[in-house]
């Protein structure tokens, strides 16, 4: 993959106007990407980024690179089509909540499931932007929006276990405001072999702002937020003083130091197990309890199926006894009349 | 018992194999057809099967038939009823009997009238015969069982499989009242048992059985004599047109150098669309089983914007989901075939049978000023014609182009000459070839074509959607652009009738009557109008395959008759259209929606009355 070149960000910078509302955290996402772009050492023209509808999908108008701004939905099932078709492309795919887990649901888990080699970032602001502020597949239950006026009484989704549930091989999260950890996710994301999960948390200033505010909020988000990294111990707080233990059965939040708890109890972060079991504690983790999961969650090598389908034909191709159509044409019961 | 045959000579005949689903009879017509075709006789076929996978055995619902007609002349259709039928139980005696000729030959499986059959085939009396009136008709009762059993008691095989093996017995009964040979039959058991000796074994004994049985008993039934057919010469093979329609887009595919792309999901009838080119690894081929209807299309869609020659093959309801994708298809202005084969509808509607009715959807059925090309095989065997047309239009257009087909083409079958590639038309894909110049929706001022560009190709990079846009792909909300490249994509539509051969006349130019029909109809119509214009009836024929845009001389054609008559399995679709693009001419209408094909008789009849009127 790496053919050593080297772009700058605004080298995938189209010349079209952004027109994404002034404080969205698109804009954020947007150049985290752009520069992660610059540094994967993939020619410009094999980029190909598609996206579906809403408002982060309008991300391939702005990128320089081959887009396809699609329908609402089915952004999965055509890039599948697209890196199916030529697995030599890096192929990006843009969606928001609503895009890839509502209308799009269904081609999410099978995308995941077949493992394609795609990056999906999941733009999730948890409530639908571009028809301004319905609720979404992500919205917290009881949220009262123009269409669940006396609050939703529906569960969300939380997009890490529709991933695990698919048998998903990638899964990462970051947050909109810290573009040099979505840049680190999206590296690794794209590097990764076979369907690439970003959930990006995205605060949408218009209809859903402040959403993350319990977590992202600058006071309190050192003891809020924890960013694994594979093979390292699991530690946050403004000093790293503070450790994700397993205990009954769970995860516990504890102080290094304190109650007995010493470095050697604090867990260290495997993404590339294949078990599932750690992966899906630590996506589940939430306020108050347990500080929000970011980083690489899951990193596990399996077959993909763009390699797999070229594989397949590879190896019919060596015994072949049809080389061509005039070969297949004439083939079987044949006769002549004369 | 007379050991000498009376032998019949006939120009057609018409055979049904009727049965249980699960007693093989779709796998003995096919066998028999291809027999036939070997031995060098024009075959069309018409398989009739029940949508259950499993009816309950032994049930009407569960009755499953294969029909094939074959002469010494051009065959066009199946045949409207059989001169034999060969029963394998009660209840295909009652559900098909229907289906032969007055006074036909019924051959049926004695051992198989017993008290339960009989009773869950819904008779009264023990006595199928009587119950269905069939005093007049030739009836030959065999004990298809009972010998089966004893050709077979030598053999080490449980009883299962040896009721299985009823059907060669039957076959090698139909082999030896129309004189053909049984040897592609042991040829091809041999070929699909080599790994079970055992089978292959009985397999033959009981089809030999079924053959002597015949020999033995000669009185029985009269032997048909059907000589061979005088047809061009050359290289034949069977096809039938789901397998002529995934081979016709291998050879676009091979003749344009664009790799084949087929994103698609499991519908009756369209499947074996899927199947066939899902076998072809050997050729590149890329298929994708997807999760829906719409990944269907859309990974096809995908493909297409990455370089492929992209496909994707369904159904009536499955062409409703892809609905909104061809519009993006429209709007991105992609190059995509879809192939829709009709079976009954709306809805779920009957699945296994044929109809025309999805004509208004492929033209129409989308959000939006969306024109597509429309275009509609007409034989099991022109469906490779058709795909292929549709491939290159799509191509070298950057359109998407819907073919349609149906289930009675996609499941019948006839022996078809075998084309070389080298005779195949040039396809030249739009590749766009200077950078400097490209721009996304740039096109050709007299084809309103937009060039092909995908990622990988240098210099090229540019965004493409189903917002509205620019010359150079930047979404624009302006007034008059939209208005602008609706024009533009209308036009492109319409520009393509320079790729559309002329409609031609069969029969009379002078004729009282105008025969017009489109699609999967053409055998049963130009076999009726043969058989007027035999009869000293002055009518004629123009069958479209060209729907949008339909061909340029239709208007002098329609012009050339004072009578014109829209024959379709619907309600009356291609009639509306033609009423809205050619309103001066005044359209009569002969309509059938009942899930199985015309038959000849009432075309004639009705054809005849007409010009009477």
């Amino acid at each position: 993959m790496a053919e050593n070149v080297t772009y700058t960000l605004k080298d995938f910078k189209s010349s079209n106007e952004v027109r994404w509302c002034p404080g969205c955290g698109d804009h954020a996402v947007m150049n985290a990407i752009q520069k992660a772009m610059a540094t994967l050492g993939k020619k410009h023209e094999d980029y190909a980024v598609v996206s579906g509808i809403g408002c982060s999908s309008r991300f391939p108008y702005y990128m320089s690179t081959f887009g396809f701004h699609t329908i609402h939905g089915r952004a999965a099932a055509i890039a599948s089509g697209v890196k199916s078709a030529n697995p030599n492309l890096s192929v990006w795919q843009i969606s928001g909540d609503g895009d890839a887990l509502a209308i799009g649901g269904n081609h999410f888990i099978h995308t995941v499931r077949r493992n394609i080699d795609l990056n999906i970032i999941l733009f999730n602001n948890r409530i639908y932007g571009l028809t301004k502020g319905q609720y979404s597949p992500t919205s917290e239950r009881g949220k009262v929006t123009k269409t669940s006026p006396f609050g939703t009484i529906e569960e969300p989704f939380n997009p890490g276990n529709l991933v695990l549930g698919a048998r998903g091989t990638f899964f990462a999260r970051s947050i909109d405001s810290n573009v040099k950890h979505s840049q680190e996710v999206c590296t690794a994301a794209a590097k990764h072999k076979g369907t690439s999960v970003v959930e990006v948390l995205q605060n949408c200033v218009i209809f859903n702002h402040g959403a993350y505010n319990d977590i992202n909020d600058p006071k309190t988000r050192a003891d809020r937020q924890i960013f694994l990294k594979h093979g390292e111990k699991m530690l946050f707080g403004a000093n790293n003083e503070k450790g994700l233990v397993w205990e009954n059965g769970d995860l516990k939040a504890v102080v290094v130091g304190e109650n007995g708890y010493t470095i050697d109890d604090v867990l260290v972060h495997d993404a590339k197990t294949e078990s599932m079991n750690l992966h899906h504690a630590l996506i589940e983790m939430a306020l108050p309890s347990l500080p929000v999961a970011f980083g690489v969650i899951r990193d596990v090598e399996a077959p993909f199926y763009d390699e797999e389908m070229e594989k397949q034909i590879a190896h019919v191709q060596e015994t072949r006894k049809i080389t061509c159509m005039d070969d297949l044409l004439n083939s079987g019961d044949t006769w002549e009349v004369e | 018992m007379a050991k000498e045959a009376k032998v019949v000579e006939r120009e057609e005949v018409v055979v049904r194999f009727s049965g249980d689903s699960g007693d093989g009879m779709q796998l003995t017509g096919t066998l028999f057809s291809d027999t036939l075709a070997l031995e060098g006789n024009d075959i069309s076929t018409f398989p009739d099967y029940p949508s259950e996978i499993r009816a309950p055995q032994g049930t009407i619902g569960g009755v499953s038939g294969f029909q094939v007609n074959f002469g010494n002349g051009k065959v066009n259709t199946p045949g409207d009823q059989a001169d034999v039928l060969v029963a394998m139980n009660p209840a295909a005696i009652k559900a098909h009997c229907k289906f032969v000729k007055p006074g036909g030959t019924i051959i049926y499986d004695r051992d198989s009238l017993t008290e339960k059959n009989l009773k869950k085939a819904g008779y009264q009396t023990n006595d199928p015969i009587t119950e269905c009136k069939l005093k007049d008709y030739n009836i030959v009762p065999v004990p298809v069982t009972e010998l089966t059993k004893s050709a077979l008691a030598d053999l080490d095989l449980d009883n299962k499989s040896i009721l299985r093996s009823k059907n060669m017995f039957a076959l090698g009964l139909i082999c030896w009242v129309f004189n053909r040979p049984v040897q592609h039959i042991e040829e091809f058991i041999q070929r699909k048992f080599a790994k079970k000796p055992l089978i292959v074994e009985a397999n033959k004994k009981v089809l030999k059985a079924g053959f002597n049985y015949g020999m033995n008993v000669q009185a029985m039934t009269p032997q048909y004599m059907v000589d061979k057919a005088k047809i061009e010469k050359g290289k034949y093979r069977n096809i039938n047109g789901n397998v002529a329609t995934a081979w016709g887009l291998l050879a676009a595919a091979e003749k344009s150098g664009r790799p084949l792309f087929l994103g698609s999901y499991p519908i009756t009838p369209a499947t074996e669309v899927l199947q066939a080119l899902s076998e072809r690894k050997d050729l590149g081929v890329k298929s994708f089983q997807a999760e829906d209807e719409i990944a269907g299309i859309c990974t096809s869609l995908g493909a297409s914007f990455a370089g492929h020659l992209a496909v994707t093959s369904t159904s009536g309801p499955g062409l409703a989901l892809k609905g909104e994708a061809i519009g993006l298809a429209v709007m991105a202005e992609l190059p995509i075939v879809i192939v829709n084969v009709q079976r009954g509808g709306p809805s779920t509607g009957l699945p296994t049978k044929t109809e025309q009715s999805d004509l208004m959807q492929a033209l129409y059925g989308r959000n939006g000023e969306s024109p597509v090309v429309v275009l509609a095989a007409s034989t099991p065997s022109d469906c490779f014609e058709y795909a292929y047309k549709a491939a290159k239009i799509a191509l070298e257009r950057m359109v998407p182009v819907i073919l349609l087909t149906d289930g009675f083409l996609a499941n019948g079958s006839e022996p078809w000459k075998i084309p070389a590639m080298a005779d195949m038309d040039v396809i030249t894909p739009r590749i766009a070839k200077d950078p400097e110049t490209f721009k996304a929706y740039a096109r050709d001022p007299e084809l309103l074509a937009r060039e092909w560009a995908f990622p990988g190709m240098e210099g090229f990079q540019h965004r493409i959607g189903g917002l509205e846009k620019d010359i150079n792909g930047s979404v624009s909300h302006d007034f008059d652009n939209h208005q602008k490249m609706t024009d533009i994509r209308e036009g492109k539509v319409a520009k393509v009738v320079d790729m559309v051969p002329d409609v031609e006349i069969y029969g009379d130019e002078d004729a009282d009557l105008l025969v017009v029909g489109w699609g999967g109809t053409y055998g049963h119509l130009v076999t009726s109008v043969r058989q007027l214009r035999e009869e000293g009836k002055k009518v004629a024929l123009a069958h479209f395959n060209y729907i949008n845009p339909l061909p340029k001389n239709t208007e002098e054609v329609f012009a050339k008759f004072k009578d014109i008559v829209v024959c379709e399995l619907n309600m009356g679709q291609f009639t509306a259209y033609l009423r809205d693009k050619l309103p001066q001419f005044s359209y009569k209408q002969y309509n059938k929606v009942k899930g199985i094909p015309f038959d000849v008789e009432e075309l004639k009849n009705h054809f005849v009355q007409l010009m009477e009127d």
